[in-house]
């Protein structure tokens, strides 16, 4: 189970993250997008839900990532992500509750170049019961 | 001229394992029920499913190809309602349909539609792309 007090949180994810274009390409790839100069507007999928796992799954954080299904998933985008950008990456535990058993909890992720925001991503992530 | 109301031609982009393999390669999500068949039927799920962001993805390649390229989506977001089926040695459909839903500030608003099999697989699906 969650850790409750771990809800309205703010934790700090890898210190910085590099876009490499061999990992933009292959994302381009699987999904027919030609235009690798810029990462498509779903990639940095890549980048939170790892993060999500390494953040959450933390003791005193508790979130069982084995029985986790995906919800809904929601991006805002203020520039685009592109090959070589440094991205910081923090995740917030923005609300949790337990229905029939099941602990749903949307965490959003804020990813930062330069100090500024780029993309901030909402997960609602469901730990089957 | 696009118009509030507008609906956008369709796409069909088709899904299969490979297809599973490779997006899970690229996206470092390598749970097994999207790859192992064994695996997905033995946590209760009818076949392997398709990553609920692949789909979400492929429909993001619909949207930007209509916004005019990938730096063009400021939003976008969709509920995952059912799993795309991806049995073996099968190709299978996502049909992507978008309604034109709201034209303001330079930018254009889209409710988006994704089925497989005839069956709803994204819900309240929204985008906002630059003009």
């Amino acid at each position: 189970m969650l850790n409750p007090d771990s809800v309205g949180s703010t934790f700090a994810g890898t210190d910085s993250i590099t876009v490499s274009q061999s990992e933009v390409d292959s994302f381009c790839a699987a999904i027919g997008e030609s235009d690798t100069t810029i990462a498509p507007p779903t990639f940095t999928i890549r980048i939170t839900l790892t993060q999500f796992e390494e953040i959450l799954t933390r003791p005193e954080i508790g979130l069982d990532w084995s029985r986790l299904v995906h919800g809904d998933q929601k991006f805002e985008i203020f520039a685009p992500v592109k090959p070589g950008d440094e991205l910081k990456c923090n995740a917030t535990i923005e609300s949790y509750r337990v229905a029939a058993g099941n602990e749903i909890v949307t965490v959003r992720s804020d990813l930062h170049r330069d100090n500024k925001l780029v993309v901030s991503a909402w997960s609602t992530l469901v730990v089957r019961a | 001229m696009i118009e509030v109301g507008a609906n956008l031609p369709e796409k069909v982009f088709y899904l299969d394992r490979d297809l599973l393999k490779r997006y899970a390669d690229a996206s470092g999500d390598q749970n097994p029920i999207h790859q192992n068949e064994e695996f997905a039927v033995s946590v209760g799920l009818p076949n392997v499913i398709a990553h609920g962001m692949l789909t979400m993805a492929l429909v993001g390649k619909y949207v930007s190809d209509f916004a005019g390229g990938s730096a063009k989506v400021v939003e976008f977001g969709a509920r995952f309602t059912k799993p795309v089926i991806v049995p073996a040695g099968e190709k299978v459909d996502l049909t992507v349909t978008a309604t034109v839903s709201e034209i303001a500030d330079g930018k254009i608003s889209l409710t988006l539609s994704a089925t497989s099999a005839g069956v709803k697989v994204l819900g309240m699906a929204k985008a906002v792309v630059l003009q």
